[in-house]
């Protein structure tokens, strides 16, 4: 057996991963032909690199089919049930920096708080009929921030992919997502709550808690930590 | 026997013993629209219950209570007094604690009564006690009618008794709004500039989204009006916070609650329902000097109660949750009747523990 390290398989996240591990002397680097998904480990011995969607890593961690994972601390506390009890946070990597945060349009000039935003949902259900629609693809996160901060009269509508969109097009008053600069809400007329921002997010190192390991796997993997904490 | 089979067998004796009081037996779906309870209870609805759809009916939640089912059935062709009762699985789906069951049995006595609410208060919590009685439970008591006169009492205008009202069972939002409305926390700069603007909706468009121009400048307008009405005094706020701070034996709390209801008259119709409880709950044999009282009880993990609320504990058992609970539900009926309400309380046992902590089988 190895110790398995799960690393995103696509674009700048996989590069900065790549450039953090060279750093701490541990070599990733993919092998073969470009759009052929296979890698090797340099460095340290006993290590096998799997490249997945960054998605996916949380998942294969809670199964425990890899022992480390990189991936967006918002994607482990979005897809895993008491995230913390499944896997746990090694190391903050210091790129990948988004914030998930929830945005209403620019003209609600009455709207700059979860307060306001709680006041306008009742109000707005009041007139409409309906609970005020929220688009995001965060739906734990968003929901247990929204509860904690006891905001009622609203729902999440789910949106996969072009969220910001989604309150010029009548199918969302208001939305959770993922921003960075915050250029695409500008450009979609967007505002953030100043009290809005539900998790900020980046690149992290995670351990599953429930990867089974060999006496060569603990060897390895005394090893690979050592060199990277 | 096997776990089910146990409660399956308990339950039967609750059921049979609320028969014997005069409830008449009824069974609900396991599936239940998930509009009507998402209607109620909001977004966190999902996080508790399990969701399921097919493209005909649309979505579906597996039965988090009875209490909804029952009140929509008394509610479409009940006739009057009614009392039910019922027993059968109820699933919550679990987020955080993999040590909590996601399905577990409930029994229910439920009392649909507009003649007598003090005596129906009384009936409920006096059968649950004696039904009970062999596992020397601990009773709560609490009365959310209380707290939502006070509310109701405080001399402020009525969008902001409303908006206190709305959140009465969400202390958090309860008490960020309460601190802004004593003017205890500031409003944030951004209002006191937008307040002070002479056409806050110059310059600011596009208008985008559903919701209006008009319904913004309505809001505007509620704000204008807000910031021009003088804040709650102190002494009113505080008096939310004795209500709220109450713990003691029941008639200590009566005695202290006629106290303060000569500085806030709008709670005495309140406070005599809960002496007229305790003197009906007396003539039923319950002993009302040990009864304990707390002025927040139901105010988190009961909601849509709104008046009387009890549950009862194992006290050597603090990891269980209650053993048995329930309140009134007025509010509820009139949600649920279209247009007609009666007053109604009632409350559930749970099996599973009641045979954990050794009783009937």
């Amino acid at each position: 057996m190895t110790v398995k390290l799960g690393v995103p398989s696509k674009g700048r996240l996989m590069e900065k991963t790549f450039d953090w591990f060279g750093k701490r002397g541990v070599g990733l680097r993919r092998t073969g032909s470009d759009r052929e998904y296979a890698a090797a480990v340099d460095g340290v011995t006993g290590v096998e690199l799997v490249l997945l969607s960054a998605g996916e890593i949380p998942r294969e961690l809670a199964a425990g089919r890899i022992h480390f994972g990189v991936t967006g601390s918002d994607l482990v506390r979005e897809k895993l049930a008491a995230w913390d009890t499944q896997v746990e946070e090694v190391q903050l990597m210091g790129f990948g920096h988004a914030d998930l945060i929830i945005a209403v349009p620019k003209c609600w000039v009455d709207v700059d708080t979860l307060d306001d935003l709680d006041a306008a949902a009742a109000a707005f259900r009041a007139t409409h009929g309906f609970r005020m629609r929220i688009a995001t693809k965060y739906h734990r996160l968003v929901r247990e921030f929204l509860r904690d901060q006891g905001v009622a009269d609203y729902q999440l509508i789910d949106s996969q992919g072009a969220t910001e969109g989604t309150v010029k097009n009548e199918t969302a008053e208001a939305v959770a997502d993922i921003t960075s600069s915050g250029e695409t809400l500008r450009a979609n007329h967007l505002k953030i709550l100043t009290d809005g921002l539900v998790h900020k997010s980046q690149a992290t190192l995670f351990r599953s808690r429930k990867a089974a390991l060999s006496d060569a796997d603990r060897v390895a993997l005394t090893e690979l930590l050592g060199k990277l904490t | 026997m096997t776990p089910k089979a146990k409660s399956r067998n308990t339950a039967a004796r609750f059921l049979d013993f609320f028969e014997g009081q005069g409830a008449r037996r009824v069974e609900t779906d396991i599936l239940q629209p998930a509009r009507v309870l998402l209607d109620l209870y909001g977004e966190d609805i999902r996080a508790r219950a399990y969701v399921t759809s097919d493209a005909l009916r649309g979505e579906q939640m597996l039965r988090p209570d009875f209490t909804v089912p029952v009140v929509q059935m008394h509610m479409e062709h009940g006739a009057e007094p009614a009392r039910y009762t019922y027993a059968g699985e109820v699933f919550r789906r679990q987020e955080e604690d993999i040590s909590r069951p996601s399905e577990f049995m409930q029994v229910g006595y439920e009392v649909f009564d507009r003649e007598n609410p003090a005596a129906a208060d009384a009936e409920v919590f006096a059968l649950f006690q004696q039904v009970l009685a062999p596992l020397g439970l601990r009773a709560a008591t609490g009365d959310m009618g209380i707290l939502m006169a006070a509310v109701r009492g405080l001399s402020t205008t009525d969008r902001r008794k409303a908006a206190l009202l709305r959140h009465i069972w969400r202390p958090k939002r309860f008490r960020a709004l309460l601190d802004r409305y004593t003017g205890k926390a500031k409003p944030p700069e951004t209002r006191v500039a937008l307040l002070q603007a002479a056409d806050a909706l110059e310059g600011v468009g596009p208008f985008i989204g559903l919701r209006s121009k008009s319904e913004i400048a309505a809001r505007i307008d509620a704000l204008r009006e807000d910031a021009a009405t003088p804040p709650i005094s102190e002494a009113e706020a505080g008096i939310l916070d004795d209500i709220l701070n109450l713990r003691e034996k029941s008639r200590n709390v009566l005695e202290r609650l006629r106290d303060i209801s000569v500085d806030l008259p709008a709670i005495v119709g309140a406070v005599d329902m809960m002496d007229a409880r305790l003197t009906a709950l007396d003539a039923r044999g319950v002993d009302v000097q040990a009864l304990d009282f707390e002025g927040s009880y139901g105010r988190t993990t009961l909601e849509y109660y709104d008046g009387f609320v009890f549950g009862f504990y194992a006290e050597t058992r603090p990891d269980l949750p209650a053993v048995a609970s329930g309140g009134r539900y007025d509010a509820l009926t009139s949600v649920l009747g279209q247009g007609r309400s009666i007053p109604a309380v009632g409350g559930v046992i749970r099996p599973e523990l009641v045979f954990e902590l050794g009783g009937a089988v």
